[in-house]
């Protein structure tokens, strides 16, 4: 968990150089139970920080994915389109989008691991 | 206060009131400020026995002119079989809510699938979902689906040749979604091809919406049209007649991506316009992005296949304003009206449905322009079980005569044009009549006119 | 319904060459359906099953076995206002003399059909206290939309465009929001208070001019009457809003309060729900909507009105450009509107004022006979519904599903879970008022031994049904993999 950045709509961005890894937290699939679906953005698509990209869907609960950084998208998991399931196995692994961030600056309005955990209290 | 549908007893009432700590039925409104509360009596009538309720319907029915009419339009008088009535009747259907609790619901979760499955064979499409309030509400859920699934595209074409009443209804869905609606005109009653390609290429068509059988009556050819919406990415949709899709190309066949319409045609009585059935019929690509609710298959603890509302997370109550749809449930007994109606007359007898009636309007049509009163308005076009007819009667004053002999000969939609249904319901003598009604009036007019 | 679990489809029953059907001979077979351009016609035959008649009955009818009603038994589905739907209504709808008209009929062919339609606005209108309705919405959601519609259409000919906003209280069903975008509207979500109604000064700041208007159900989805309502209604009036009223909790205001009379625009009924037609397994339904003195001209097209000519009165279709057009093919659900009115009538005006106190007088009895044992989050009288949030002794972690389950093993429905989503463990209960004391005491005494059959046998509560046609049925599984027709079940050797 550490190095990563968080936002409080439970995302997390892993960086490499100008690239950024977004998926959702353990903390959050645990929150949604079993996902059946990731509805993601296609590729070239542009993202926006704080703006919604996709939803993560449980079979009685969805919840909006909110890019914490602006970009463009090179490239979506497609893993996921076969085994969802994947978000609930490993959050930290299976990333669900890939990002070319156009303003890394961004990143510093994101909670580092101490201060995400401290939000969800453990 | 003894009446049928008031179980209690006086004596219960006091009872349940000392439970709850209260000492009369208007004190469980001490929380509805006294300004707030009705004052005045209802002006509604007083109670009547159910004798006298059957009364009054007889009484209002009997104002009603039953016709032998010739009036299609989208809804048709197909033959209804006995025991589809008496099915949905059945009141573990009938008095039952959406099937939230599978494991006391499997009655309705099964006939939706089988509904499914049905509508799926016969639109030619991957998927269908449990269906919706009727076919022109559906038809507006299919353009709202094309611009969800397009993105950043809020243009849809419709071609001319499509029901009049399915596009006002429409229309009316995309002026509050902010959806631009543009008609591609028609050529000879049929969708004018290049017009439909000038408009494609401006690249900003989220859908295209067509007909099969059109407005008239024709069976249009859409020979390569999939493949030219799908070029300038915009969904093609296809609006169909139910019953006429067990023998004409079917959407599927076509290439389209959305098959919507109403299911009315398969037997649904006719109901002065209601309770029918709406279907929406698509890939499974797509299903995601579908409206309303699906059933699908799954297991149970000890391993049994059974069925289950699925794919809910789209919905209106987990997804509230981002859902695809606020469509909450479907037009489920009548569903199960059009499964037990498929169930009954099968590939075969929905065929020889359309034989019939295929037979019985070639012969009106061929009786109606041979008295020289009436031309065909689209001369050589195919057509299944509707036409159109031109003529220099007058229509209001022909209407007004036919209905003086219990006949209604049809649907005037324009000055001079007259659009008629048949179907396996009709029988020559009933085309006879309505020829020699024609003929009469026709004597009757010129007759004035010396 | 039986426990038997029958679980065959239609089309397992199929062999080729049977038949269910019998239609008369072809009189003109000599124009043959051959003639059409082989290019336009279908390819393939659609696969549907080939039957005799007797099997089709019987697999229905044992299909039928395997389904709860409200003619089975008690079903307090909370919001849902599962009522008793009373069998001369099905009889009237089924009258020939309505069942063969053409929607497209001339309407002097049609004088009955239309007066059973102006005859049932006009009593939906002195029952809600508000001028006039179009009953032709097809559902309740779908007079949401045309409601909203209404809402909007007021604002753009004032030319007033800047009003786009829609206040809705958290607590709300998700038709509201959802109908709201469908209409165009962006949604402003107002907080409730513990007590479960709306929090005024959360409110106050989100009025402005950019305010279409407000919904609210009330009695909200807690069964709580909004007391303040005259406030909301003044304050959103006074920013240039409209009220709208969602008719899903009607049913305990009839006889106590008109909508209209408490400040409310615009609003919506059930007629499935309020009106006693039957819910047909998801439907038809029907969603009357109906507008105060000013708003009439925007009801959608057609409109029946009622014109006296030669000192007779007809009734006639009428369409304008004021309205905010059509939104269904022609009239609505007739056939509906059919029941509806033979319940109304049924009623009438003396009968019709108890609904309202005897539907809440069930409510509460049940609430008051539970409370020790299932947590209930908000004390006092409430409507014509309550929810408990979930069994008060949680140490046995039997949850409000497998509370829930756990009833349909004793014959009865569950009551609505999990809604609103104000409370975790969210247990709806709405009993109406054609149930009995017995009826309600059965349920009370069940209710109670299921909360003690958590204590003693917490793992028998948790696999619950046990008693059911099918078990607990496993959700992941159908949405994860969806097979949803014949033919990929087929494919998939379910």
């Amino acid at each position: 968990m550490d190095g990563l950045y968080y936002s409080e709509s439970h995302e997390y961005v892993k960086v490499e150089g100008n690239l950024g890894f977004i998926g959702i937290t353990d903390y959050a699939q645990q929150q949604l139970g079993n996902v059946v679906y990731v509805d993601m953005p296609e590729v070239d698509d542009e993202v926006t920080a704080g703006e919604e990209f996709g939803a993560v869907e449980s079979v009685k609960a969805a919840s909006d994915l909110i890019s914490p950084v602006s970009g463009t998208v090179v490239e979506g998991n497609e893993a996921l389109e076969d085994e969802p399931g994947l978000v609930n196995k490993d959050a930290f692994a299976n990333w669900i989008i890939k990002v070319e961030m156009s303003n890394t600056d961004e990143l510093a309005n994101l909670m580092d691991a101490a201060a995400y955990k401290a939000m969800i209290g453990e | 206060m003894a009446f049928k549908y008031f179980p209690h007893t006086d004596e219960e009432v006091s009872q349940m009131l000392e439970r709850i700590g209260a000492k009369s039925l208007a004190d469980l409104y001490s929380d509805v400020p006294q300004e707030l509360q009705q004052k005045a009596e209802y002006q509604i009538p007083e109670a009547m026995s159910e004798m006298e309720v059957r009364r009054f319907f007889n009484k209002l029915g009997m104002q009603n002119i039953t016709l032998r009419s010739f009036l299609g339009a989208g809804y048709y008088d197909h033959y209804s079989p006995a025991v589809a009535q008496s099915i949905i009747h059945r009141s573990e259907f009938l008095t039952a809510y959406t099937p939230y609790q599978a494991e006391i619901s499997q009655g309705t979760l099964q006939y939706i699938f089988e509904y499914q499955s049905m509508m799926a064979e016969l639109t030619g499409m991957e998927v269908s979902n449990a269906s919706m309030y009727d076919g022109t509400t559906a038809t507006a859920e299919a353009m709202m689906m094309a611009v969800a699934a397009a993105k950043k595209r809020s243009r849809v074409l419709i071609s001319d040749t499509i029901n009049p009443f399915v596009l006002r209804v429409v229309k009316t869905y995309a002026k509050y979604q902010g959806i631009q609606v543009d008609m591609i005109p028609a050529k000879d009653g049929e969708t004018d091809h290049e017009a439909l390609k000038a408009e494609l290429e401006k690249e900003d068509v989220a859908g295209v919406i067509v007909a099969t059988p059109n407005f008239y009556g024709i069976v249009e050819d859409y020979t390569g049209v999939a493949d030219l919406c799908h070029e300038h990415k915009a969904l093609f949709i296809i609006h169909c007649v139910a019953t006429a899709l067990s023998v004409v190309r079917t959407p599927g066949e076509w290439g389209a991506d959305i098959a919507v319409g109403d299911g009315q045609s398969l037997g649904i009585p006719l109901s002065y316009g209601g309770p029918y059935v709406g279907f929406l019929c698509t890939s499974k690509k797509l299903i995601r992005k579908m409206p309303g609710r699906i059933v699908g298959a799954t297991r149970d603890a000890d391993g049994k296949r059974a069925f289950v509302l699925t794919l809910q997370a789209r919905e209106q109550h987990i997804r509230r304003e981002k859902a695809t749809s606020n469509i909450c449930s479907n037009q489920s007994l009548m569903a199960l009206y059009v499964t037990v109606y498929m169930s009954l007359m099968g590939a075969k007898g929905l065929r020889e449905v359309n034989a019939t009636s295929y037979s019985m309007a070639h012969y009106l049509a061929e009786v109606l322009t041979s008295t020289g009163l009436f031309e065909m308005a689209y001369p050589g076009k195919p057509f299944l079980c509707e036409f159109a007819v031109k003529t220099k009667l007058d229509i209001e004053q022909l209407q007004a005569f036919c209905n003086s002999q219990f006949m209604q000969c049809g649907l005037k939609i324009a000055d001079n044009t007259l659009l008629l249904a048949v179907t396996e319901t009709y029988s020559r003598e009933d085309c006879d009549n309505l020829v020699e009604a024609c003929v009469t009036f026709n004597k009757e007019q010129e007759g004035c006119k010396l | 319904m039986n426990n038997k679990f029958y679980g065959k489809l239609i089309f397992e029953l199929s062999q080729t060459g049977r038949q269910a059907y019998s239609l008369p001979k072809n009189e003109c077979s000599e124009y043959a359906l051959a003639c059409l351009p082989s290019h336009l016609m279908r390819q393939q035959a659609p696969l549907l099953p080939e039957v005799d008649e007797l099997s089709v009955v019987r697999h229905y009818i044992n299909m039928s076995n395997n389904n709860f009603g409200v003619d089975t038994g008690f079903y307090p589905l909370g919001s849902c206002t599962m009522k008793y739907n009373p069998r001369i209504n099905e009889e009237v709808a089924t009258h020939r003399e309505f069942v063969g008209l053409h929607p497209l009929q001339c309407s002097e062919t049609a004088q009955g059909a239309l007066a059973v339609y102006y005859c049932l606005q006009t009593c939906l209108a002195d029952i809600s206290g508000l001028s006039e309705f179009t009953l032709n919405p097809y559902a309740g959601a779908h007079g949401e939309l045309t409601g909203l519609m209404i809402m909007r259409g007021y604002h753009m000919e004032r030319g007033d465009l800047k009003r786009t906003k829609v206040i809705i209280p958290d607590s709300a069903h998700g038709t509201n929001p959802a109908s709201s975008a469908v209409c165009g509207l962006e949604v402003v979500v107002v907080k409730s208070r513990p007590d479960g109604t709306v929090d005024i000064d959360d409110l106050m700041p989100l009025l402005d001019e950019t305010i279409a208007g407000m919904m609210m159900t009330n009695p909200n989805t807690l069964g709580i009457f909004e007391h303040n309502i005259g406030k909301i209604a003044k304050a959103v009036h006074d920013c240039g809003g409209l009220m709208y009223y969602d008719g899903a909790n009607l049913n305990p205001m009839l006889g106590k309060v008109r909508p209209g009379d408490i400040g409310f625009d615009i609003m919506h009924i059930n007629l499935h729900k309020t009106f006693s037609t039957p819910h047909g397994g998801g439907g038809p339904g029907s969603g009357p909507v109906g507008v105060r003195a000013g708003l009439e001209h925007l009801l959608p097209n057609p409109r029946v009105v009622k014109v006296s000519e030669d000192g007779f009165e007809t009734f006639k279709l009428q369409c304008s450009d004021q309205s905010i057009g059509s939104i269904s093919a022609h009239l609505g659900n007739f056939g509906v509107m059919l029941r509806a009115l033979a319940y109304i009538l049924t009623m009438g005006r003396e009968q019709l004022k108890w609904v309202g106190p005897l539907a809440t007088l069930n409510a509460n009895y049940i609430k008051e006979s539970l409370k020790d044992v299932f947590e209930l989050p908000i004390s006092g009288v409430c409507k014509h519904e309550f929810v408990f949030d979930g069994l008060k002794d949680k140490t046995s972690g039997v949850t409000t599903l497998d509370v829930a389950k756990r009833l349909l093993d004793y014959g009865f429905h569950a009551p609505t879970i999990y809604f609103p989503l104000l409370f975790h463990e969210a247990l709806m209960i709405e009993p109406t008022e054609n149930e009995s004391k017995q009826t309600l005491d059965e349920f009370i005494h069940i209710m109670r031994q299921i909360a003690q059959e958590a204590k003693d046998d917490p793992e028998m509560v948790k696999t619950a049904p046990h008693n059911t046609p099918v078990r607990r049925l496993d959700d992941t599984l159908a949405a994860l993999h969806p097979v949803v027709t014949w033919r990929e079940l087929q494919a998939e050797n379910y």
